[in-house]
Order: structure tokens, then sequence, then C-alpha cells
């Protein structure tokens, strides 16, 4: 019974292929290449749109995992609400702009699905347990890459050291000339640190060997 | 009997309609310590900005040193205390920051710890920031002990 079903399925997988290869006698190229395009442009504009909704804060705020951990501990901080009004939301600090590293991202993060049906950090509980771990992947991915995702909106390169405050001014001088990326220090703005986050940024400046400090 | 209650119930309609206008009568004269109305709902306080970038001197001798930055973003809980990842040493000597000092080691019993005491470990209970505001009050402050023996 599986045999003949195999065989049949092979049967058709030939049909489909051979239909495929043949040149077509019916069609006119011209009618082909029009359809294809359209065809084209509508599936690459649905497929982007989509990818788009699944980049808002209302998207990542459907799961309570997001909303009732890291969104509450986001509200109030300098990203959420400031002077001027301009916000920073989940995706774009922690979904990369260029088109390629978008996608990487939103591949890695189908894992990211899995755990949701697992229910890996569906209990404030749960979440705190793993809070550093979840915390060490974003750092070394930032540390990775740049600070990319921040660099979007703050530039070394645009920094008016004069209208910062003494401390900062010292401090980002220093590390513009030392290489550093935001991260290194920037660590905890939008969400609470993680128990043992100061021995965590220890170990994640000296595996990826960060210039040590004066 | 019926006409008793009755009349009891208008005694009682005609006291408690009387009540509601006297108190009435007494909620406007209410006089209110704050500038606002007793009736209206408090004036939002000032905002007044923390002085950054200036060491301010001790105003008496046991005060705990003033912090010239802000404060608010700094995380102090169970799991971290952010203080601690400036001044603590040796992160102290690395950024530059004024060491806590080793008295905040110290237990209940005097007995010297290696991490910072819990009884010590909530900075911003002694340490705040200064704001450039004016005194509300007259502060009659007398610190307890004046440094008359310098020598």
């Amino acid at each position: 019974m599986s045999n003949d079903n195999s065989a049949e399925g092979k049967g058709l997988l030939r049909g489909l292929w051979a239909t495929l290869s043949k040149p077509t006698s019916k069609w006119s190229l011209g009618a082909l290449l029009v359809v294809g395009f359209v065809g084209g442009v509508v599936f690459w504009g649905g497929f982007n749109t989509v990818l788009e909704l699944t980049n808002t804060e209302t998207f990542c705020l459907s799961c309570h995992e997001m909303e009732q951990n890291v969104y509450r501990e986001y509200r109030g901080t300098i990203h959420d609400s400031n002077r001027s009004g301009v916000r920073a939301t989940c995706p774009d600090c922690h979904v990369p702009r260029p088109w390629i590293y978008k996608i990487q991202r939103k591949i890695q993060a189908s894992n990211e699905v899995w755990h949701k049906l697992l229910g890996t950090i569906d209990t404030r509980e749960k979440f705190e347990a793993k809070r550093l771990e979840l915390a060490k992947h974003e750092w070394a991915r930032m540390k990775e890459t740049d600070s990319r995702e921040c660099r979007n909106c703050h530039n070394f390169s645009a920094f008016d050291l004069t209208r910062q405050q003494a401390r900062a001014r010292n401090r980002h001088a220093e590390a513009e000339q030392q290489g550093k990326t935001c991260i290194d220090c920037h660590k905890g703005i939008a969400h609470q640190l993680p128990a043992g986050a100061f021995k965590a940024e220890r170990e994640l400046n000296e595996s990826l060997g960060s210039p040590p400090k004066p | 009997m019926k006409t008793k209650i009755k009349a009891i119930a208008l005694a009682l309609a005609l006291a408690l309609g009387f009540g509601v206008l006297g108190s009435a009568v007494v909620a406007s004269e209410v006089k209110s310590l704050r500038p606002t109305e007793a009736s209206q709902p408090d004036a939002p306080p000032a905002i007044y900005k923390v002085m950054e970038g200036t060491k301010h001197d001790r105003a008496y001798r046991q005060q705990p040193p003033l912090v010239p930055h802000q404060t608010d973003k700094y995380e102090i809980d169970l799991k971290v205390n952010q203080c601690l990842r400036c001044h603590e040493w040796p992160y102290s000597d690395q950024e530059k920051a004024p060491k806590i000092s080793d008295l905040h080691y110290l237990d209940r019993n005097g007995v010297r710890q290696d991490t910072v005491n819990g009884n010590r470990y909530f900075c911003k209970q002694c340490h705040v920031p200064q704001a450039e505001a004016k005194p509300l009050v007259e502060n009659k402050f007398q610190p307890a002990t004046l440094n008359t023996n310098l020598r």
C-alpha cells in the first residue's frame, strides 16, 4: 500500500516536472513575462508588508511574555518617552534595518516562536531564570555588529561633545579613541539587568577581545 | 400612628435637606493652608533639575556625600546595584569614580565582609542628588558636632 502511494507520488512529481520543463505552446512569451512580473511584484509586496507587520510594537506586545516583562520595564525609559517625543520601539533596537541582516534575524527568530509554543518563559519566574542568558544573546549580537541598531540613530561622528555633560563628554571621547561600541557601557538602559550582569559583562569583554580599560 | 410616621419622615427629610444645604455653605468657607482652594486639586509640583557635574561640599560632618549626577535611571534591586558598577572597587579605578568607603562592608557585628553589606546596599537612601531649588522653608538644622578643635 505504502509502496503504491510513494510510486504514485513519484509519478505525480515526474508529471509536474515534465509540465514545468516543457516549453509552452499555448501561452506567448510576452504573456508569461507580464504575468510573471505582476505576480512577482504582488508576491514581493505582500511578503515585505507581512514582514513589516511583524516589525511593529503591537506585534511584539501581542505575546504576554513581551508585554508583561520587557515592555513594562521599557515604559518610562528615555527610549519610550522623552522631551522630543521621538521613540525607539522594540524593532528599532532588536531587528536590524539592512534587508539581509533583517532576514537573517527573522529566520533566527523562528526559534523564539518555537519557545513560545514550548512556554519556555511563560511565567515571570521562568523569565527571570532565563534573563541572564537572553541578555547575553543581545549583548553579544550588539557587540559583534558594533551596535549597528544603536547607530541607526546615534552616530559617534555626529556627537556634539560640547553639548554633553562633562562626565559623558570625557567618556565618549575616550570610548571613540579606544574603538569601543555603545553596548560596552550602555547595558540595561531599556530593560532591567539580570543578576550577575557585571560578571557576564567582564566575561563578554574578555571573550570578544575588547581593548583593556586603562 | 400613620400620621406620626409621616410626621417623623417629613421631619427627617427636612433635617437632611437643611443638613445638606448647611454643609454646602460651610464647604465654601473652608480655608486651605495650601495656595490652591480646598475644593480644587493640588497644583502639580515644580520641576527641578538635578545639579550635575558640580562637587558638593558637606554641610555637616556626618553628611553622606551628595551625588553630582542624576540617579533615577540606575537600578538597585535584588538582582543588581548599578551604583556599584562604577563606585565599587575595582570598577572605581577603571571609571575614575569615587570609591565607596570600606565602612560599607562592615556587617552589624562590625565584621568586614567581601561585598557591600545589606544595611548599606540601598545607596539612594542616604546619597541623593542635589536639585537646583531654593528651600521652601527656613532651615534651622544644627549639626550635632562642630569641628571646634581643628588643629
